[in-house]
């Protein structure tokens, strides 16, 4: 049992990010706190994959002659890696949109608190 | 020679227009709305154009770079896709045509990034349909719903919290579905759908494959607006400008229905997805539940807009109720519905704008015998596609609802056939209710000075598409039969 947990580390991390992250989505009145909560969960999906890709006894993956190309087993997985600098840009660029609405928001209703905003609203 | 690269021609068009709006629109602000007319009808084009190639051709794998997949990433051109790009391009080609005169009324000044946007939105949608690659569709879902928050926020003072709410949630269900994809990954070693669905049968009744499937769903339902994560679409689709929901609310969702139907009857295929968990049936409940739930809602609604944004809640619910059925009637249903609802909503959408354009407000309790008057025309068009919407015979909505209801006799579904037929007499209720006020409520002794209406049609640069489409919805209605026979040979079981 306790092997399942320590070896699987990584994963538990992966894992109570991504609650954190759910829980200021859902519970926090501040709107910036959400946001930040929505970061903590996209960041989670991030170390997941690359915590995928990690092998013991691998190396980086350029091809070295001492090493064999057919035996990936040596050599680490770098789509993983890629795919998530793509996840990460995409990240920024929502939360570049997030503070732009919020910024708009402010202008309107001078708060950011969402009770506040729900009683301005109606 | 072009109809090997027409996959990639789709999409490109709405990059390089994009692009070519800032350019043009910085040096005159009026050029954007043309040059968006002429990328979404040159899209439109190759869409049609491709959906005939299709038929005699067979379907399209378009290569990137010469690298074949699983190396490389492709774009699908088959049936499905095909005939999604279709709808949704010919939709928004009307839409943007139809959409100078409020562009310039709601937000003056601002056409050029809204044009640029509203090309970055249909590229993403595009891409999302067109592409063979699970991790390719993450990304044009988030530049689709990026572009997409950014069109909801122009719009009432509400507007932007409405768009923040929905960037929220959708942004916590893109990185659900790439967790889930994640989960795919680590399992099959490949993003490429085909090669992944060719693998998937081993892995049958593994958790992951199960927590993927979870995933997935729930972060795409988010998208489709599904029953219990609909919130963020009622403020969203009626605070944001007229035209900006005349070009979400018919393609948004239908969008995120399709990668349902591509994920659920594709890659992983109806009896892998029902191996442990019924989850057709469960997603087949909660559109069932969607279905009701936004018929009541837009009954209790007097702002038009609204009422047409729970309706949206209400129609997804038959596309996947279609979906998980997963026989070929109810396929077909579906997808015949996919097309009549892009079509009604964007018909009542830019109905809801004209009036809004010219009576300032588009509140149902004010609406009278005069508007019939005023704007002979556009309540023609109303008309049709209100009796559209509830399903009258002749129309198309009456056609899907019956495949739809074939599709549940077959699978003996009493339930989700009682559903349909309940949630039409609803249907009856909220949109005969405007159309007594226009036809027969007597204007208020008070406002006798409105009364003396005098004819005030809307112009036809407006006028035009929304006739077409209503025109459309007629010929549909007479062409079901040979839509629905190509719809069948795209069934994949």
């Amino acid at each position: 049992m306790a092997d399942f947990f320590l070896g699987h580390y990584a994963y538990w991390f992966t894992i109570i990010l991504l609650c954190i992250g759910l829980y200021g989505i859902l519970f926090k009145k501040n709107l910036i706190k959400k946001t930040i909560g929505l970061a903590i969960l996209q960041i989670s999906v991030v170390l997941y994959f690359v915590s995928v890709a990690s092998k013991w006894d691998a190396t980086v993956p350029v091809l070295d002659p001492n090493i064999p190309v057919d035996q990936v087993a040596n050599y680490l997985n770098p789509l993983p890696h890629t795919l998530m600098l793509t996840a990460i840009v995409v990240g920024v660029a929502t939360l570049g949109v997030a503070f732009t609405l919020l910024i708009a928001v402010y202008n309107r209703y001078e708060t950011l608190d969402e009770e506040e905003l729900i009683d301005k609203i109606q | 020679m072009i109809e090997s690269h027409l996959p990639a021609y789709i999409a490109l068009t709405f990059l390089l227009f994009s692009v070519l709006i800032p350019a043009f629109g910085l040096w005159r602000n009026e050029l954007s709305q043309p040059l968006a007319v002429i990328g979404s009808g040159l899209a439109a084009g190759f869409s049609i154009y491709g959906f005939f190639t299709y038929l005699q051709l067979g379907s399209i794998r378009y290569f990137f770079g010469g690298w074949e997949p699983p190396i490389g990433i492709e774009f699908v051109y088959d049936g499905l896709s095909g005939f999604f790009v279709l709808v949704i391009n010919t939709v928004a080609f009307f839409v943007i045509l139809h959409s100078h005169h409020i562009a310039k009324k709601e937000f003056p000044g601002k056409e050029m990034p809204y044009y640029a946007l509203a090309m970055l939105m249909m590229l993403g949608f595009n891409g999302m349909i067109l592409t063979g690659d699970l991790f390719n569709l993450y990304v044009f879902l988030e530049i689709a719903s990026l572009a997409g928050y950014a069109i909801i926020a122009i719009g009432d003072k509400q507007a932007p919290y409405a768009a923040f709410r929905y960037l929220i949630i959708g942004t916590a269900g893109g990185t659900l579905y790439l967790l889930g994809v994640g989960f795919l990954y680590t399992i099959t070693g490949t993003l490429n759908i085909i090669d992944m669905t060719a693998m998937l049968p081993q892995f049958a009744g593994s958790t992951a494959v199960v927590a993927a499937l979870i995933l997935m769903i729930v972060g795409i339902g988010v998208k489709a607006a599904l029953f219990p994560m609909h919130g963020w679409l009622p403020d969203s689709y009626t605070y944001a400008s007229s035209s900006s929901t005349a070009l979400i609310a018919p393609i948004g969702t239908k969008v995120a229905a399709y990668i349902l139907f591509r994920i659920i009857l594709w890659l992983f295929g109806v009896e892998l997805t029902d191996a442990v968990v019924p989850f057709t049936y469960i997603i087949g409940v909660l559109a069932c539940i969607g279905i009701l739930y936004g018929s009541i809602m837009a009954i209790a609604q007097t702002e038009m807009k609204r009422m047409l944004a729970y309706s949206s809640v209400s129609q997804i619910g038959y596309i996947i109720m279609g979906l998980s059925l997963a026989n070929p009637w109810g396929f077909a249903g579906a997808l015949l519905h996919v097309l009549n609802h892009a079509v009604m909503k964007a018909a009542l959408f830019m109905i809801s704008g004209q009036l809004r354009l010219k009576e300032g407000h588009s509140n149902i309790s004010l609406f009278d015998d005069t508007y019939r008057k005023k704007y002979p025309w556009t309540m023609a068009a109303f008309t049709v596609a209100a009796i559209s919407m509830v399903g009258l015979p002749p129309l198309a909505g009456f056609f899907s609802k019956w495949y739809l209801a074939l599709g549940t006799i077959d699978n003996s579904n009493w339930l989700f056939l009682a559903v349909i037929l309940i949630s039409s007499l609803l249907n009856a209720v909220y949109f005969f209710r405007i159309l007594e006020n226009v036809y027969m409520m007597k204007p208020d002794k008070g406002q006798k000075e409105a009364s003396d209406a005098k004819r005030n049609e809307v112009s036809g640069s407006m006028l035009w598409p929304t006739s077409i489409l209503a025109v459309s919805l007629i010929v549909i209605g007479f062409a079901n039969a040979v839509i629905v026979g190509v719809l069948l040979n795209i069934f994949p079981m």
